[in-house]
């Protein structure tokens, strides 16, 4: 961290006006690193999507397909070459307001040297949040996620699916507009992975807010998002967006046997496959970019 | 319990060990400068008496305390601030190996020179300069070190400057900012005897200096064996107040081990 960086996250009026019902747009986005003394290296060449308020989208890609380089991006973490996020309506320059972001490295995202109530409790405090409040934000958060019992443990004292729940907890106490996962499950076993989808979508329908989830996880994209967007390999465009229409209520069982589920899930790991191979829609042998690229709500 | 009765047997066990040695191989010492420890014990009583302790002992400490403390608030906060910013880094990294690399005694007679040979202040200065050094440089490597996951997770939530500085900088840089501590602790209790050699006449280290040069060998000896006890003390109340502010750390880092 640098003293520079230290400055909290700030927020521009967009340009253009912003339909009220996406939540987070994607314009033209574009990024290159570009380290003196080394290659530059394209990482997302372009990007541009949206996603409407209340929505659960999730985003695979081969690895190497720069999925961590747009989350950080969009969570305005790292500055872009060109194009803009917006979220609510505004530019993100920085960190925004309406914002939380899961890490996929729970045992590192969480602050050992608090219990897990502060933990969850101090970016209200940042917020201003009178002290009863807080608490009752915090303990409706623990209750959602259902880890009432461990509020005054420690993050290292619990289990990783229970350190990943108190991430989640800490995001939805905030109340963002936005909830931002950067591969949050790929660190846990598969049974603790099971439960921890359907506390997503669990919390997802309880509260309305707007997930956009990054995983390399075929399956878990699928069963998970309604929406499930699909990156190319490197430099990143977007190979298709695809749309999940599986019924709202979802179950490890039966949703996961249901043949629709097998076509979906096929298709899109069609698609990571040709992507893996390098066959991009902008890529001269491929359709046009055009053809593929999604169509605004 | 027995627990505790085994930590302490363990604690004392060795101690006790040497004593009994030393008190047997010096018991029939003729030499002057190596008495029997049953003459040094003896001369204990009448050495250390309470005007002695608060004539000699407690402003030892005193200077101690203040020149540590000063060591600690300036190393804190010039090694935060250059772990936090690379320019800082870049134009200090040279100067403070130099300054690292030189001898704290060294400095004690060119601090004389400057803040005078018999006052406090040269002491204070020369124990603080001493113990500034491992507290610095172990502070900017905290900061540096601190997981960058946890730098982004304040940036998203936004946490203010300040904020991050007391919950979440200065936390994760403690275990090595305790670690610099303690080496410094060491060289200030070095430093607090040395800085009374050349030219105090009060003060723990003065009175052994004093004790030597008339002679006094076995009161000396038990000037020595203060200064021992005072260390002893010293590492203790440190290892106290450790456990309690870095408790997180030593439950983590034995979870992760597995133990």
């Amino acid at each position: 961290m640098s003293i520079t960086t230290l400055l909290s996250g700030r927020t521009a009026k967009a340009p253009a006006a912003a339909t009220t019902d996406v939540a987070l747009d994607l314009r033209n986005v574009q990024k290159t690193y570009d380290t003196p003394g080394r290659p530059q290296v394209e990482a997302i060449r372009h990007l541009d999507f949206g996603i409407r308020r209340g929505e659960l989208v999730c985003v695979v890609g081969p690895s190497g397909a720069g999925k961590t380089t747009l989350l950080r991006s969009i969570a305005g973490l790292l500055e872009l070459t060109s194009g803009e996020v917006v979220l609510d309506g505004e530019v993100v320059v920085g960190p925004p307001e309406g914002m939380a972001v899961v890490f996929q490295e729970y045992g590192r995202s969480l602050f050992p040297w608090m219990t897990v109530r502060q933990n969850i409790e101090l970016p209200l405090k940042e917020k201003g949040i009178a002290k009863a409040e807080r608490r009752a934000k915090v303990d409706r958060a623990l209750e959602e996620v259902g880890l009432t019992e461990a509020s005054e443990q420690h993050p290292w004292q619990l289990s990783g699916g229970m350190q990943q729940r108190v991430a989640i907890a800490r995001a939805i106490a905030f109340q963002p507009s936005v909830l931002l996962m950067d591969e949050p499950f790929a660190a846990v076993d598969a049974q603790t992975r099971a439960e921890l989808e359907d506390l997503v979508r669990k919390l997802w329908k309880d509260l309305g807010v707007t997930v956009l989830f990054v995983t390399h996880d075929i399956d878990e994209a699928v069963y998970l998002g309604e929406r499930v967007i699909v990156l190319s390999n490197r430099p990143t465009v977007l190979m298709e967006d695809v749309r999940v229409n599986l019924p709202a209520d979802r179950d490890q069982l039966t949703t996961r046997s249901d043949p629709h589920f097998g076509e979906l899930r096929g298709h899109v790991y069609e698609l990571i496959q040709r992507a893996k191979r390098g066959d991009r829609p902008d890529a001269p042998a491929a359709p046009p970019a055009a053809a593929s690229s999604p169509e605004e709500a | 319990m027995t627990r505790f009765l085994k930590a302490t047997g363990y604690a004392l066990g060795l101690p006790a060990i040497l004593l009994t040695a030393w008190w047997f191989g010096s018991a029939n010492s003729t030499n002057p400068f190596w008495p029997p420890l049953q003459t040094i014990l003896e001369t204990f009583p009448t050495t250390w008496t309470w005007d002695r302790i608060v004539g000699d002992v407690f402003p030892s400490l005193a200077r101690l305390g203040i020149g540590f403390g000063i060591a600690v608030v300036l190393g804190v906060a010039l090694g935060t601030a250059i772990g936090l910013s690379p320019t800082l880094r870049a134009l200090s990294e040279p100067v403070l190996e130099f300054f690292r690399a030189i001898p704290p005694p060294v400095l004690v007679p060119i601090i004389a020179l400057f803040a005078g040979y018999t006052g406090w202040l040269g002491k204070i200065v020369t124990i603080a300069l001493g113990c500034l050094w491992p507290i610095l440089l172990n502070t900017v490597e905290g900061v540096r070190g601190l997981e960058p996951v946890l730098g982004d997770t304040a940036k998203s939530y936004h946490l203010s400057p300040w904020r991050r500085l007391v919950f979440v900088i200065l936390p994760g840089a403690s275990p090595r900012i305790f670690a610099g501590a303690r080496q410094s602790l060491s060289i200030g209790v070095i430093l607090m005897v040395i800085s009374e050699l050349f030219g105090a006449n009060r003060g723990l280290g003065a009175a052994i200096v004093q004790f030597q040069r008339s002679f006094a060998i076995p009161q000396m000896w038990t000037g020595v064996i203060v200064l021992g006890l005072i260390g002893v003390l010293l590492a203790t109340v440190f290892k106290i107040v450790e456990n309690r502010m870095l408790a997180w750390y030593v439950g983590q880092r034995q979870i992760e081990r597995g133990v």
